[in-house]
């Protein structure tokens, strides 16, 4: 064994690697629940991805035979309805993961400095998810799938003056159809895992780097040992590695009901009408993104046409999205975590999660007039929290930070 | 203060809201399928080939798949249950032809393979159960849950000389079957479920042993000399 190491150690940095990520590398030792999250994401992708090559294998990217090939998935492949299942409410799963892994940044300013990068980097993969998330929607060619796309996808149509040519030269035709399916599958299973992946490694060496942060925000490299070791630190492999597993062990019993007892949880994680096969001359009577994107969603519909236009829309929810790359720079802080800020901020990140969910839940409701102007209350209060947060970060007392990690 | 009144506030809107949504929907009676009930799926399956399937194709279901998951021969289902097709393995279409149909009822019966996933079987049960008559339609009959549908009361013969009890259960076994029909994993993953998780339960318990006792480490300050 030894021997096999060093002839790979000589040709390949393995020890080295497994040494600088795993077995010495420092993590606080104050890490909570909200820890779990990141690592679980790296195992929904991993899910996803091998869950996904399978599906690849049997389902036919034709507009013709798309919706039949996945109930030929669902009920002629051995075990088939187990991987789409598993990849159907991974997907959801992976939202969830990543909601609350970003909340947790939220929660303890583990984007503030100097993990700017890190939180840039997460914010191309949130994107890029999302991305993933929506083309792979559209794969099974169901109601939803064909009309959720017509309506993302005419988005940018409203986009002034090069909109429907925009529009054209995505769809490879001008409608989503045949065209359109045989692209998005492309992206789905080459372009988008291929940037998550990439994405990923990034996000992890920029977060090795400077280091994990922790619940109290403090740097624990500012109180080494006289070996140069974190006081504060522990070694990630074997402590957080086990406390992983039992934490991916409780995940997946969580999955696991939902996989085997509710694979569609109620039309949430899989729409009631994507059981209907796409039919272009019969418009859905209600038409809803999967719950993930409906934040979004409703910013989108809680704009108002302008001069005729959808796009002041797309705009606010394009903003939407953006603005969160600004987080590092708009929180003036001088401390971290929630546990020592000002009690304002723990009102307006309380009033901020309220708005966030509010919008989710309303992305997939009718549009009524109480609807709409519910949507635009809380439209209004997420971007608050965003465009005022330089000024409540700044004023308010903080808790004095201590020297060393609690708890 | 202020902030405390925003959330009471957002409160009360969900609240409101729920309401809302709630009142603008048709009732629906509880169907109360058992998937588990094979003698239900049985009777389910015989009267849908012989009330439905006339007219309605589950084209993406095979009979032999019906006769292994309901536990009949491939003599039985032959004989009993397959009017339309000629091989066991065969998809399960139905032998209307699609533009005489369109012409008889405006519009071809739809495929029912998903009809169970897309309407959910409150639904179908309170559908077939909701006939009454009306001279304007064109079959004399309406129906409360899908107002003008253009489909005749063909549960009608059913109904006569039965008790209102046993026609529902009738209606509730051939919803179980459309139930079956849409998803016939959910038989499968349904028995397998409760073992995948004890499993993971067991796993859990292991992992949880495992992880503190790494942690002692930790808790003591062991795993290097603390200052």
């Amino acid at each position: 064994m030894k021997n096999k190491q060093s002839w790979i150690d000589q040709r390949f940095p393995l020890t080295k690697v497994f040494n600088e990520h795993l077995a010495e590398y420092y993590t606080p030792r104050n890490f909570n629940f909200w820890y779990f999250f990141g690592g679980l994401a790296m195992l929904m992708l991993g899910m996803q991805l091998v869950t996904g090559i399978f599906l690849t294998m049997h389902y036919k990217p034709d507009s013709a035979y798309a919706f039949a090939s996945v109930e030929y998935i669902m009920r002629d492949v051995e075990w088939g309805w187990l991987i789409r299942y598993l990849h159907s409410a991974g997907a959801s799963a992976f939202f969830i993961v990543i909601y609350l892994h970003m909340y947790r940044a939220l929660l303890y300013g583990s984007y503030k400095g100097p993990r700017e990068l890190i939180w840039i980097l997460g914010m191309l993969l949130y994107v890029a998810l999302m991305a993933e998330a929506f083309f792979g929607y559209v794969l099974p060619w169901g109601q939803m799938s064909f009309w959720g796309a017509q309506v993302i996808i005419s988005l940018f149509g409203s986009v002034p003056v090069i909109g429907p040519d925009l529009l054209v030269w995505l769809l490879g035709d001008y409608a989503v159809g045949d065209a359109a399916l045989n692209r998005f599958f492309s992206l789905h299973v080459i372009a988008l895992p291929l940037i998550l992946v990439v994405l990923v490694f990034l996000h992890i060496v920029a977060l090795h780097t400077v280091g994990s942060n922790n619940p109290d925000g403090i740097e624990i490299k500012k109180n080494k040992d006289k070996d140069g070791i974190p006081k504060d630190g522990i070694p990630f492999h074997p402590y957080y590695t086990v406390k992983d597993i039992m934490g991916v062990v409780a995940f997946l019993w969580l999955l696991c009901a939902v996989v085997f007892y509710a694979p569609a949880l109620n039309g949430y994680f899989l729409e009631h009408a994507n059981f209907i096969e796409a039919n272009p001359l019969k418009t859905p009577e209600h038409i809803a993104p999967l719950w993930y994107l409906t934040p979004f969603y409703s910013v989108l519909r809680a704009i108002p046409p302008m001069f005729g236009s959808q796009f002041p829309g797309v705009l606010a929810m394009g903003a939407a999205i953006l603005i969160l790359f600004a987080l590092p720079w708009l929180d003036r802080s001088p401390v971290k975590s929630i546990r020592y800020r000002s009690p304002i901020y723990k009102w307006v990140l309380g009033v901020f999660v309220v708005s966030f969910i509010m919008l989710g839940w309303l992305g997939v409701q009718p549009v009524t007039p109480l609807n709409a102007l519910l949507a635009r209350v809380f439209t209004a209060l997420y971007f608050a929290f965003f465009i005022l947060m330089p000024w409540y970060t700044s004023i308010g007392k903080t808790k004095e930070v201590p020297e060393r990690v609690t708890g | 203060m202020k902030n405390n009144t925003i959330i009471n506030l957002a409160l009360s809107l969900i609240v409101i809201s729920f309401n809302v949504h709630a009142a603008s929907k048709v009732h629906l009676d509880h169907a109360d399928t058992d998937i588990s009930n094979t003698a239900s799926l049985q009777n389910g399956a015989k009267l849908f080939m012989n009330y439905c399937s006339g007219c309605h194709a589950i084209s993406f279901m095979r009979y032999n798949r019906i006769g292994e998951d309901l536990g009949l021969s491939d003599e039985l289902v032959a004989e009993n249950l397959m009017f339309a097709g000629n091989k066991l393995g065969e998809t399960i279409t139905t032998a209307m032809p699609e533009d005489a149909a369109a012409k008889w009822f405006g519009g071809t019966p739809p495929d029912l393979s998903l009809v169970a996933r897309s309407k959910g079987t409150d639904w179908i049960y309170t559908y077939l159960r909701s006939f009454y008559e009306d001279e304007s339609r064109i079959f004399g009959v309406n129906n409360s849950v899908l107002v003008n549908a253009s489909m005749p009361d063909v549960l009608w013969s059913l109904k006569q000389g039965q008790t209102e009890a046993n026609f529902d259960q009738n209606v509730r076994d051939i919803t179980n079957f459309l139930d079956y029909v849409g998803e016939p994993a959910k038989l499968i993953r349904l028995k397998l479920g409760k073992w995948v998780l004890l499993f993971l339960g067991i796993l859990f318990i292991l992992a949880y042993l495992l992880k503190k006792e790494y942690w002692k480490d930790v808790k003591y300050g062991i795993w290097r000399p603390r200052d």
